[in-house]
């Protein structure tokens, strides 16, 4: 049979198999080898809160969601293209997510009746059984091989099965035509520190599974994907969203000049920037693994007063833990960020997945009259800039700041154009200057009449003694419980907030500026949402989109934005928050909802298939 | 730089505890030490953070013309912990009381202590809820008729003294309110203590708990119920020193000297800097009716301090790592270059 070479413009791949099996690292080095090799790609692990869950079984199934393209990629694809599933379970689970035309990849030594039976299957003919028996399907015997192909490898047979994985991503490699040689060099990089020894093994495994795909007749074609023609020139570096936040919390700490503190308490899925930071101490940055939650923020409180770039990492729970000492940073007026990496809630939840379910707690999770600016972060790349941001705004305005992020941007992940620090925007904290005259006593909440900002000054400046905490005071800083003193104070701390509005970026709408429909997003639905609204434009449809980055307070031309579009819809991971926070803020317009709380992100066709409804 | 005097320690506030309320003694024991600690250690005012959490004692900070936080409930050991690593050249002194410290804040307060950070922590102990009027507290006695306990509580109190050595705490000193010039005594020795110190003072809750330290107190008694420890004295008390502690190989025992083949000689010596934390929690744990309370500085032991080791790990991997600016970090690893 004569071999193809079909080129393709975007292709999809799931990998899944049990949590041990090392799903996300192969993941992992196919994304990196395709983004040395120049395309676009969003990826997408879906993995279990165990660590190990039971062998062989569908809850135990993890899986690592990879879309690549010769153009842009905003989402990691709705549906795949290839599915490679190294056990039973692990195509029972996911067999739902393959097109019509999809490619599945099985370890036919896993279908074994003990395998069977484990995942649940009632027949012996699992395809069928799933209705995916006109897919093509590659029955090979990954384990079979892996073990004849390192039989020589003086590994014994437990650390020999290890790489089947290897194996498996060798035929992924061959299918999507990817260069071996990046392949090694991140393998080589992975186990150059623990374990140099396992570098030659997996090297063999990844090569001989290769040329098993080079040879067998269930492959006829293979595809090529071309790098970006149409990339902005630059250095660039695949990025996940947590690594980013943590990134763009230190070039914040960096440009503002402000030593970076971190207190935070371990917690799925935010742990990963705790984790990053405390690689960095080269750049100065303490963190410190707090006994709690509050200990998490209070930590960071106790910092921002000292003088440093204070930082919390949380997600939901953690966010509700944290509330009262949110609290006493909006009383004492101190710049802070805490992060919230939103997972699938209430309580426990659904820890390992993503949703949109925490607005409501960042904006009215406290006692008394309390804003806090919000702020959510779209992609994993654009973590960065939305934590660099959230500091800036933090350390200008003398306020707490909550950045929403997403399990979906924090462990998803993506190329990045980088930066350089000298063109992000200053960061300019109100210290106080010069000295005070003879007598005069520094007044802590004092504002600017402009911006309403008091003035900072931290221990160790001498002259600015002063007290600060959480009983309502005046602005010179002394305790009063005169009525009309809070509710001075109570204005005051709500107008500062509000302000940070004139500082904001105008709104962006996409297509037409003004007309029947406008959707609306925020945070990491993005992606999904402006690749639904660009197929909805090529077909034609006449609908425009904006998206928020900023909640609050909104961007300054938000209500003209509204103004021109006769229906708005709201498209959230939650059952319509934000919508109803528009809803009461511009009570004058209707605001439709479509939301989905499955600790999914969406599904590009299910927001078309919403947006049609609505024309 | 000019000698600060306890005046310049006192803020312009009204001082609004009750007529009568032990904590201010303990206020005017503290703006005593503070100049006393400036001048031996050359401290500037600016350099004071007084940090407390809620509670009566917790008003302390707005008293002190110091830099000062009034935070939350339970919270004034992490936000104290996070100012002295943000900035160890600050000196942390933190007020907060039983309920503070051992019931909302007990988290904290241990992990404070086990990391051994640098701050100061006065724990006002007068084993009542005083500010919400006259609940029990994790320190009230077994059976005391409270408010929230109307038929007497029916649990055990925490000895702070073993919290702390349970801790493996490295200060430890505990003295009663009235007591002032022990107090400026044990404020600055815990000043120049590198490491969590714990002050522990027995305060009078006039409204609440009234009394609830007179064996302590009353001038009448207070010699036969108190020992005051002083490193390298003997352990002696009683009106003339009359009596003594020994150890007889298994515990402590009071003893009288000359009686019973007891001599001075039998007395053991505080020695406050020794490694041996059991001497220090027996000495912690002793109560009456067959032991005198211990006074004074109990523990006091040299060890690594978190925001010392904090500052040298930052300060040796700078000095390692290859990275050193944000541009770098973000072009390390793995990147590649679209032309």
């Amino acid at each position: 049979m004569q071999h193809k070479v079909i080129d393709t413009k975007d292709v999809v791949i799931r990998f899944a198999g049990d949590s041990g099996d090392g799903m996300q690292l192969t993941g992992s080095l196919f994304v990196d080898t395709s983004a040395r090799f120049g395309n676009g790609l969003s990826t997408f692990p879906d993995y279990p809160a165990e660590i190990r869950a039971p062998h062989g079984t569908v809850s135990g199934v993890s899986g690592f969601q990879v879309h690549i393209g010769s153009e842009d990629v905003t989402t990691p694809g709705d549906f795949c293209d290839m599915l490679i599933a190294m056990n039973p379970a692990a195509l029972k689970a996911n067999a739902k997510w393959c097109k019509r035309h999809a490619m599945i990849l099985v370890d036919a030594d896993a279908f074994d009746e003990a395998g069977m039976k484990k995942a649940g299957f009632k027949t012996d003919n699992p395809f069928e059984e799933l209705s995916v028996e006109d897919r093509a399907l590659i029955i090979a015997p990954i384990t079979t091989m892996t073990l004849e192909s390192l039989k020589d490898s003086g590994l014994d047979r437990k650390a020999a099965l290890k790489c089947k994985n290897m194996f498996t991503l060798g035929i992924a490699c061959y299918i999507y035509n990817r260069p071996l040689e990046t392949v090694y060099s991140a393998l080589q990089a992975k186990f150059s520190k623990k374990h140099a020894e396992l570098f030659a093994p997996n090297r063999k495994a990844l090569e001989d599974g290769f040329n098993y795909a080079a040879n067998i007749q269930a492959i006829p074609n293979t595809y090529a994907i071309e790098p970006i023609k149409s990339a902005k020139k630059g250095t660039y570096r695949n990025i996940t969203g947590n690594q980013a936040t943590a990134w763009g919390l230190l070039a914040a700490s960096e440009r503002s000049g402000l030593p970076l503190f971190c207190g935070s308490y371990p917690i799925t899925p935010a742990t990963a920037i705790l984790e990053e930071l405390a690689i960095h101490k080269s750049l100065g940055a303490k963190t410190l693994q707090a006994e709690d939650e509050i200990a998490g923020i209070c930590t960071a409180i106790g910092a921002s007063f000292a003088g440093n770039l204070a930082v919390t990492t949380t997600s939901g729970p953690g966010l509700s833990l944290k509330s009262e000492a949110l609290g006493l940073a909006v009383m004492a007026e101190l710049p802070l960020v805490i992060v919230d990496v939103q997972r699938g809630g209430p309580s426990t939840g659904l820890p390992t997945k993503t949703e949109q379910t925490d607005l409501n707690q960042a904006l009215y999770g406290r006692n008394g009259e309390c804003p806090i600016p919000v702020i959510a972060a779209h992609s994993p790349a654009n973590c960065f800039f939305a934590a660099y941001m959230a500091c800036k705004i933090a350390l200008e305005h003398m306020t707490p700041v909550i950045l929403l992020s997403e399990g979906f941007l924090g462990n998803g992940s993506e190329p990045w154009l980088i930066p350089w620090v000298k063109d992000l925007p200053e960061i300019k904290p109100p210290f106080v200057s010069g000295a005070l005259s003879e007598g005069e006593r520094f007044k802590p909440f004092e504002r600017d009449p402009e911006t309403m900002v008091p003035k900072w000054a931290v221990p160790g400046m001498k002259g600015f003694e002063h007290r600060v905490g959480g009983l309502e005071k005046t602005h010179a800083g002394v305790l009063s419980t005169d009525p009309q003193n809070h509710e001075t104070m109570v204005r005051e701390r709500a107008e500062k907030v509000a302000l940070i509005s004139r500082d904001l970026p105008e709104l962006v709408v996409r297509g037409p500026q003004s007309g029947d429909l406008l959707v609306i997003g925020w945070g990491g639905t993005y992606g999904h949402i402006a690749s639904a609204i660009h197929d909805l434009q090529e077909e034609g449809v006449a609908v425009s989109y904006t998206h928020f980055d900023y909640i609050n307070p909104l961007p300054p031309n938000t209500a003209e934005v509204f103004s021109a579009f006769r229906k708005i819809l709201v498209c959230e991971l939650n059952s319509g928050q934000f919508a109803s926070y528009l809803q009461a803020l511009y009570p004058d317009k209707l605001f439709r909802k479509f939301g989905k709380v499955q600790g999914q992100p969406f599904l590009v066709g299910e927001l078309v298939d919403a947006i049609k409804k609505e024309l | 730089m000019p000698t600060l005097t306890a005046k310049d320690f006192k803020s312009d506030q009204e001082v609004r505890w009750c007529p009568g309320c032990g904590d201010h003694a303990v206020l005017a024991a503290l703006q005593r030490a503070l100049p006393k600690v400036s001048q031996v250690l050359d401290y500037a005012k600016e350099r004071y953070v007084v940090v407390s959490g809620i509670g009566c004692s917790s008003r302390l900070p707005y008293y002190m013309d110091t830099y000062g936080f009034h935070s939350i409930h339970g919270r004034a050991t992490a936000i104290s912990t996070g100012i002295k690593v943000a900035n160890p050249w600050l000196t942390v002194w933190q007020a907060c009381g039983d309920g503070d410290a051992l019931a909302i804040g007990g988290n904290h307060f241990i992990h404070a202590i086990r990391r051994n950070i640098d701050i100061n922590i006065i724990l006002f102990n007068n084993q009542i809820y005083g500010l919400t009027k006259g609940q029990y507290s994790p320190t009230s006695k077994f059976g005391a008729i409270t408010k929230t306990s109307p038929y007497g509580t029916v649990e055990h109190p925490f000895n702070p003294g073993s919290l702390v050595l349970g801790s493996k705490g490295t200060f430890f000193a505990r003295s009663l309110d009235v007591e002032l010039a022990l107090n400026e005594e044990i404020m600055t020795a815990a000043a120049m203590h590198d490491g969590t110190s714990v002050m522990e003072m027995l305060t009078n809750c006039v409204i609440f708990n009234d009394g609830a330290h007179r064996e302590l107190s009353d001038p009448e008694v207070k010699a036969d119920h108190t020992i005051v420890l002083r490193h390298g004295e003997k352990m002696l008390f009683g009106r003339n020193k009359e009596k003594g502690l020994v150890y007889d190989g298994r515990k402590l025992r009071v003893v009288h000297v000359g009686e019973g083949g007891f001599t001075e000689e039998d007395v053991l010596v505080h020695d406050a800097h020794t490694d041996n934390i059991g001497l220090h929690m027996a000495l912690a744990d002793m109560r009456g009716p067959q032991y005198p309370v211990a006074l004074g500085v109990i523990r006091d032991v040299k060890d690594i301090t978190y925001d010392d080791a904090v500052r040298d790990q930052v300060k040796d991997v700078m000095a390692r790592s290859k990275v050193h600016s944000v541009d770098e970090l973000l072009r390390s690893g793995s990147t590649w270059e679209v032309k």
